[in-house]
């Protein structure tokens, strides 16, 4: 393995770590609070591109995991007693676990079979939920405001929050580069360009695509559980969101799916660019219309993301935009 | 216990001609385009206010708004079809999947800004019919009426007319019927054009009965998910079937288990013939 | 990123400068965000108009007036939430740090007063919650957030008691709700209630937000219950109530959340006759300083009939709803505590709100002190309204419960 030898990955790492060292050094709340949402969708969508860039599945249930991982993290802190980093990786487990069952039964649909088969399991896992008693139904489960004491106080334990959600964007970013570079990354993307063929060639397609798919899996439950820490609460109606499913496609897809870069910058420029339309009063309300219309001019004539447009235009970058 | 699961059954059946006619459009486009066609809930809502604007607006009766709206909607659909699709349309599934659901998005964006997102209602009655102690609603049977009356027409189209014959070699092999000498664009536009179309009409007949937002087709849609794979994708006649497959489920489940699980159990379903049978119960192949 | 910046810090400048009065005044900054967009623009729009009223009140009269004879002026700084959660957290975190808000009022709804509630608590401020009734906000141990509106566990309980009083015979009961924490919050309470006063709980069963199709629920109660309660938000249960009509459920009283005081229910037309439905307020209110010294409370602010005249002056021909009174009510609770501490700080407010019991135009306002619910509204009560056939035959929304607030006598639903 020589990754640390290509600038490509250098580039992605330092993005990320310096930037969200940056906010940890100015140590401005305001700043904060953005940071953690900018964070947050680039875990997501990094982890989206993991399964769908790679293997050209579309997930629009990418958020299920976010959820169930979320809320079971949730539940072992509030109500088993669990410390934060143990909780969180125990959802991360629970949703990758949830994923090898899912994807081991769906996986063996191809294509537009699969995608539906997604919106269904959504559905499927918001209703379940708002049905589990253990998970407290419809009104969900929440934290007494002393568990902030263990982490000194509130004031810090939101740093220490954002701290790991930076380590756990970071751990995404280089797992996508590491999975995307390596032997089975490539059979991934065999499975994109012809399925088929890939088998023909002895890439075991429906075991890499399950693996695949728990992996990116395992990294929206981590964020989930320091989310749903982060608010002192988790509901049905926050943990699975399809609009914020639906967000994180297209980010992916602004950004250039299949690339590690693209949703790192997808992710942030989605949300900076809808942080700026929400304030001008024409487009507040437009800015689903507009994401939709951004979305269809990419499908319909860069196909690649704004990177992948980049390393058109420029080959001599490829290396670097990866 | 009879007595609720007769009601229960009556009132899931009436609803699930509608359902079908709503799928029956979703698995016409599937079975000639190979496209999931994701704008398909939206275009549903689209006929909702359509209804409304005419029926409280112009004081038109919903049923004579119908045929408008369904013309209105096949140029809608064609449009659609030029604009969104037609570029990505050999590109492979995913394009055509994000294409449509950026449509989607773009309709919905558009309406909840131009109709907001509170409810509306189609203050329209056609009384009551009480028969064997079931109390059925006027605007309810039509809608099954209608919706019999639609599946009939499709069927006599596809089948007995030289243009349904074509939009059937279409979907059988594109390639061979163009060898035939069959414009597959402008069958692929047309039949997008009369998916577009059922959506709205189905749109239309559910708002005589029922309340609705610019977000109400989203559950429409995934229950003609659903229907479509219980009918087998593709088989817009099976579609009806479905509808009524799936109707009667959610008459029959709530007597047997809280309500609220009738989507767990829909979805649970929907993924296992997935998984067992992708081409569908009544599937062709 | 700058451009935000910029904007923001534009913003702040024209309200700093629209707040300039006296530079050697003292004023203090009440700082809330309001959901301008979104789907909770109506409610949250008629709170703020009630907030922006008080406002204007305090201010007229000089501001606040403290114990040694100066007085504070009242200054707002709000944002546009969008009805979104996570935009709340950003904004509230902002006002705070950045605007350096004195108190807090709670956006409108559970949901996002609940977020603000944390970040509030997280930063040591006092924040007034409006618009919010879910009892869960006050379990989690807060110390500085106080509750404007009843509690949602007290919503329909007393329509349980209207039920009882018109058939003391009742015995069955059907709970049919939207599965949102609101509503399961309001109807376990219900049930608990129910079975406490030795009746059955026969149906009782949830359903998503946005239904439309009543009809399994509906289909499913059982024959010869005498009540039918539940609901949850404005447009489902407006639909329930037209499809409890349409499919001639027989019971003897329907009573559901949140649709009934709306003005617009009543285009249910024959539909909407005889349904109960709690209020946090109600303009025909009854209560009044007279009665407060009655049941030996202090009377604070301004009369119903006063409030209703101001509101009327300010905002034209609208009548205020529960959400504008909830909203003037929060400020007056700042203003009577800030008043009898004579402080500014935190610590010295906290005490003197923990210590309030008043009777005002919006009712009685007293909070829970105990550790494990602290800030929960304990005084006031919900009013009970029904549609009933008024004289032209159109139907008419009157109180009818208690008796103290009561425009009409509670009936129960005809058979048809």
């Amino acid at each position: 393995m020589s990754f640390w030898r290509s600038p490509g990955f250098w580039l992605n790492f330092l993005l990320i770590f310096v930037g969200g060292a940056l906010v940890l050094l100015i140590h401005q709340d305001t700043l904060r609070e953005t940071a953690f949402t900018v964070l947050m969708y680039i875990a997501l969508a990094s982890s989206l591109n993991i399964i769908m860039g790679l293997t050209g599945y579309v997930n629009f249930g990418h958020i299920v995991f976010f959820g169930l991982g979320g809320y079971f993290g949730f539940f072992m802190l509030s109500q088993m007693g669990w410390p934060l980093y143990l909780s969180m990786l125990a959802g991360g487990c629970l949703s990758a676990a949830v994923a090898l069952v899912i994807g081991a039964a769906v996986l063996r649909l191809r294509g537009a079979y699969f995608a539906l088969a997604t919106i269904g399991v959504n559905e499927a896992a918001r209703a379940f939920v708002a049905n589990f008693k253990p998970f407290g139904g419809a009104t969900g489960l929440f934290v007494n405001f002393s568990v902030y004491d263990q982490y000194g106080g509130s004031a810090s334990a939101l740093w220490w929050i954002f701290t790991l959600l930076w380590i756990v964007a970071t751990l995404t970013v280089v797992v996508g580069y590491l999975v995307k570079h390596s032997r089975f990354g490539l059979g991934l993307i065999a499975i994109r360009e012809d399925e088929d063929a890939a088998m023909v060639m002895g890439v075991r397609a429906p075991l890499a695509k399950t693996i695949a798919f728990a992996l990116s899996a395992f990294f929206p439950a981590l964020v989930g559980t320091l989310y749903f820490f982060k608010n002192g609460n988790v509901e049905p109606e926050d943990a699975f969101r399809f609009q914020l499913s639906l967000e994180i496609l297209v980010m992916v897809m602004l950004g250039g799916k299949g690339l590690v870069l693209g949703p790192i910058l997808g992710a942030f420029a989605y949300e900076r660019l809808r942080g700026y339309l929400l304030i001008s009063p024409l487009f507040k309300n437009l800015h689903l219309a507009l994401s939709g219309g951004i979305l269809l001019v990419i499908v319909l004539f860069v196909p690649g993301g704004v990177v992948g447009w980049f390393r058109e235009r420029f080959p001599r970058l490829r290396r670097l935009l990866e | 216990m009879f007595s609720h699961l007769s009601a229960s059954l009556v009132d899931g059946l009436l609803i699930g001609f509608v359902y079908g006619i709503a799928a029956m459009g979703l698995s016409l486009i599937w079975g000639v385009m190979r496209v999931v066609n994701l704008a398909h809930g939206a275009t549903m809502a689209l006929g909702m206010f359509f209804i409304y604007y005419l029926f409280s607006g112009a004081g038109m009766n919903p049923y004579l708004a119908l045929p408008l709206a369904a013309l209105l909607a096949m140029a809608f659909g064609f449009i659609v079809y030029v604009v969104a699709l037609h570029r990505v349309i050999q590109a492979g599934y995913l394009y055509t999947l994000l294409a449509t659901f950026a449509v989607n998005m773009i309709i919905i964006g558009i309406g909840t800004t131009v109709f907001t997102t509170s409810p509306r209602n189609v203050d329209f009655s056609l009384g009551s019919v009480t028969l064997g102690g079931e109390i059925l609603q006027g605007t309810r049977l039509v809608a099954a009426a209608a919706s019999v009356t639609i599946t009939g027409a499709l069927y006599l189209f596809l089948y007995f007319t030289r243009t349904g014959k074509a939009i059937r070699a279409v979907s059988n092999n594109r390639a061979a019927a163009e060898l035939m000498g069959i414009s597959s664009a402008r069958v692929l536009a047309l039949s997008f054009g009369i998916g577009t179309m059922l959506a709205a009409v189905a749109g239309s007949l559910t708002a005589t009965f029922f309340p609705f937002t610019i977000l109400s087709g989203s559950t429409y849609q995934l229950k003609s998910f659903v229907i479509c794979v219980l009918g087998g994708l593709g088989n817009p006649l099976g579609a009806l079937l479905g509808g009524l497959i799936l109707g009667a489920l959610e008459g029959i489940v709530p007597v047997f288990m809280p309500v609220s699980w009738v989507p767990v159990v829909e979805f649970g379903l929907f993924v296992a013939v997935l998984v067992i049978r992708p081409s569908g119960l009544m599937g062709a192949k | 990123m700058k451009k935000i910046f910029s904007f923001m810090i534009a913003l702040g400048l024209t309200l700093g400068l629209a707040g300039h009065a006296d530079a050697a005044q003292k004023s203090i900054l009440i700082g809330f965000t309001a959901s301008q967009t979104g789907k909770l623009n109506v409610e949250a729009t008629r709170q703020i108009n009630g907030l922006n009223l008080w406002v204007e009140q305090v201010n007229k009269a000089g501001g606040i007036k403290m114990p040694d004879g100066s007085h504070v002026l009242v200054k707002t700084k709000y944002y546009d939430d969008e009805s979104n959660k996570d935009r709340v957290q950003e904004l509230y975190t902002r006002l705070i740090s950045i605007d350096k808000a004195d108190f807090l009022i709670s956006p409108y709804s559970s949901g996002l007063a609940d977020a603000a509630a944390l970040i509030a608590q997280q930063y040591k401020r006092i924040m007034i919650t409006t618009g919010a009734s879910s009892d869960s906000i006050f379990k989690k141990g807060y110390t500085l957030v106080y509750m404007t509106y009843t509690p949602a566990s007290r919503y329909l309980t007393g329509a349980l008691n209207v039920l009882l009083k018109l058939d003391p015979a009742a015995k069955k009961i059907a709970i049919i709700h939207e599965n949102d924490k609101f509503s399961t919050d309001v109807v376990s309470a219900l049930k608990g209630y129910a079975e406490e006063k030795a009746m059955q709980v026969a149906m009782y069963e949830g359903y998503d937000a946005g239904t439309t199709d009543f009809a399994p629920f509906i289909n499913k109660i059982p024959k010869g219950v005498d009540a039918v309660m539940g609901g949850g938000h404005f447009a489902d249960t407006t639909t329930f109530a037209r499809q409890l009509y349409e499919k001639q459920v027989a019971t003897k009283m329907v009573a559901l959340l949140v649709a009934p005081p709306e003005p617009k229910f009543a285009e249910l037309g024959e539909a909407c006759i005889s349904v109960i439905g709690p209020s946090q307020w109600e303009p025909v209110a009854k209560y009044s300083p007279e009665a407060a010294k009655a049941e030996n409370v202090e009377w604070y602010g301004p009369t119903v009939a006063e409030f209703l005249k101001l509101y009327a002056d300010k905002y034209g021909k609208e009548e205020p709803s529960y959400h504008s009174a909830g909203g003037y009510a929060a400020g007056m609770i700042l203003e009577k505590a800030i008043e009898a501490s004579g402080s500014l700080e935190t610590s010295a407010v906290q005490a003197a709100i923990d210590k309030e019991d008043m009777y005002t135009f919006y009712g009685r306002i007293k909070f829970n002190t105990t550790p494990n619910l602290h800030g929960l509204q304990d005084g006031h009560e919900m009013i009970y309204i029904q549609w009933q056939k008024g004289k032209d035959g159109k139907p008419e929304k009157v109180a009818v419960w208690p008796a103290s607030a009561a425009s009409a006598a509670p009936m129960l639903r005809m058979s048809r």
